[in-house]
């Protein structure tokens, strides 16, 4: 997928909508942010999440960051691969690399979302 | 207006820090210097150093001398290990302590020959004690005439560490490190300019260090990097010496070291000489070494990649038994490493554990330190 046709959280994670599921997974600057990837911890199908609370978290060598879904809802299906792959991060975050599917329970949430322009002028402002 | 930000102080450069911000370094504030965290890929800048040639700009550590008469009898009434009478050239790592026993740094005490061969006293401490240290040693000076000169800001050091980097510095200086025996240093003469150079490091590689005068520290810098280039090393930042130092199971201050820790239970008994001689905390060290319930410093392999981090819980059958000090993904090992203070009659090599990391559990293996050994 492209950027320009997801939707971003100023958490940097992204959020592909078609009709009431949310493909989610983290944004190409946030990965390069982390640097060194070396675990993942996912959430089992049928967790009910929320907008802006933690579903998991990824680590790099230095920290670790928390996972925020973008929108509310229960997770459909899970990239259980991901974790042990995470190269797939650096090669294609919004192809491949995407993390959790949610269905979505309302879309009060979509609205606050960013589009990819500005997103982009968010992480630029913050260097 | 943001008033906070205009009363706060601003960071301490050291004389290479426009290089690391051309770089791309990352910068960080570490103990109120701005630091290169890294300039790219963490698990990169470690293995270089593993491989080839890894730098580190260390000028951020304290670097004190000392001059006046029996500098070495001073320092040794401070020190866990003995100092005094030791060999000019020589190099002593050392804890120091309060009169509780409590660590108050770990340092290196070099006794050195200077560029006209006369020997002088000086010590490397963590930036982050440099001026409780000098208080600590200012407060203990009394009528010992003896003269501390904190030369922190005016001189620069530099790490060139791994497999290759004694061979780099001997191109570039009078002295060849290989000539050097580990832990030995002298005065020298590295890119046209006078330097210290000493054998030491703290990655578990062999390599060496260089002080110089703030001056001439991007041109010694530079020319080791052009160098380290051409052998696939280059500059490598704090993470990645976070990372090379654990997996030596060297201790860093702040996490394996603290007031609230007596040397006995830091497994460095290498750094603690006792007999006959006397210093501040040596009776507490004494108490602390028949006191068989303080927790003991150990090792852990954790399996899989997950990093337990500081203040971890270290358990066995849901009993909390330690408590980790530093962890970390361990680029060389590719697993999950840590360092742990565990209750004595638990720290038995192959004892296996459970580390809480933010509320799961994760099977970890008491394991000899280092965690690595180069070959």
């Amino acid at each position: 997928m492209k950027p320009e046709e997801l939707l971003f959280a100023q958490t940097h994670e992204w959020a592909h909508i078609a009709d009431d599921v949310a493909t989610i997974g983290i944004s190409k600057n946030a990965v390069e942010a982390l640097t060194d990837l070396v675990y993942m911890d996912l959430p089992a199908a049928g967790t009910a999440v929320k907008a802006g609370e933690s579903f998991g978290e990824v680590e790099s060598v230095k920290a670790t960051s928390e996972l925020y879904s973008p929108v509310d809802g229960e997770i459909v299906e899970v990239n259980t691969s991901l974790p042990d792959n995470l190269d797939v991060l650096n090669e294609d975050p919004y192809g491949q690399g995407w993390i959790i599917k949610i269905k979505m329970s309302n879309q009060d949430a979509v609205e606050k979302l960013l589009d990819f322009a500005a997103y982009e002028k968010q992480c630029d402002e913050s260097h | 207006m943001a008033v906070d930000q205009l009363l706060k102080t601003p960071l301490n450069k050291t004389p290479l820090y426009q290089w690391h911000v051309d770089q791309n370094g990352r910068m960080v504030d570490f103990a109120g210097w701005s630091m290169p965290v890294q300039y790219s890929s963490i698990i990169d800048e470690h293995h270089q150093t593993r491989r080839s040639i890894g730098m580190f700009d260390v000028s951020h550590m304290g670097r004190l001398y000392f001059s006046g008469a029996d500098v070495d009898k001073f320092l040794d009434r401070l020190t866990t290990r003995r100092v005094a009478g030791v060999q000019c050239g020589k190099i002593r790592y050392s804890l120091m302590t309060n009169d509780a026993g409590g660590i108050l740094d770990d340092v290196l005490v070099y006794h050195l020959p200077d560029a006209n061969g006369a020997p002088f006293h000086m010590m490397v401490v963590n930036a982050s004690n440099r001026q409780k240290i000098v208080d600590w040693i200012g407060s203990n000076i009394g009528d010992s005439g003896i003269e501390l000169e904190d030369r922190t800001s005016s001189t620069a050091m530099i790490a060139v560490q791994g497999p290759a980097a004694n061979q780099a510095v001997a191109q570039l200086s009078e002295t060849a490190p290989d000539s050097l025996a580990y832990y030995t240093g002298t005065t020298t003469n590295v890119c046209g300019a006078e330097a210290i150079l000493t054998r030491t490091g703290y990655t578990g590689e062999d390599g060496c260090e260089i002080i110089c005068e703030a001056e001439h520290a991007q041109k010694i810098w530079s020319d080791v990097f052009e160098i380290a280039q051409s052998v696939d090393g280059g500059a490598s930042g704090l993470a990645a010496r976070d990372t090379l130092r654990l997996e030596a199971g060297m201790p860093l201050y702040g996490h394996e070291l603290s007031e609230s820790i007596n040397p006995a239970q830091t497994d460095l008994k290498f750094a603690i000489q006792m007999k006959d001689r006397e210093f501040v905390g040596r009776s507490a060290i004494l108490s602390a070494r028949k006191d068989k319930t303080l927790p003991v410093r150990v090792g852990l392999k954790l399996e899989g990649r997950r990093a337990a981090r500081q203040d971890c819980a270290v358990l066995i059958d849901d009993k909390k038994i330690g408590t980790v000090s530093s962890g970390t993904y361990s680029p060389t090992l590719e697993t999950s490493i840590s360092m742990a203070y565990v209750d004595p009659d638990k720290s038995e090599i192959g004892t296996e554990v459970i580390i809480d990391i933010r509320g799961k559990s994760h099977p970890a293996t008491i394991v000899e330190v280092p965690f690595y050994k180069r070959t």
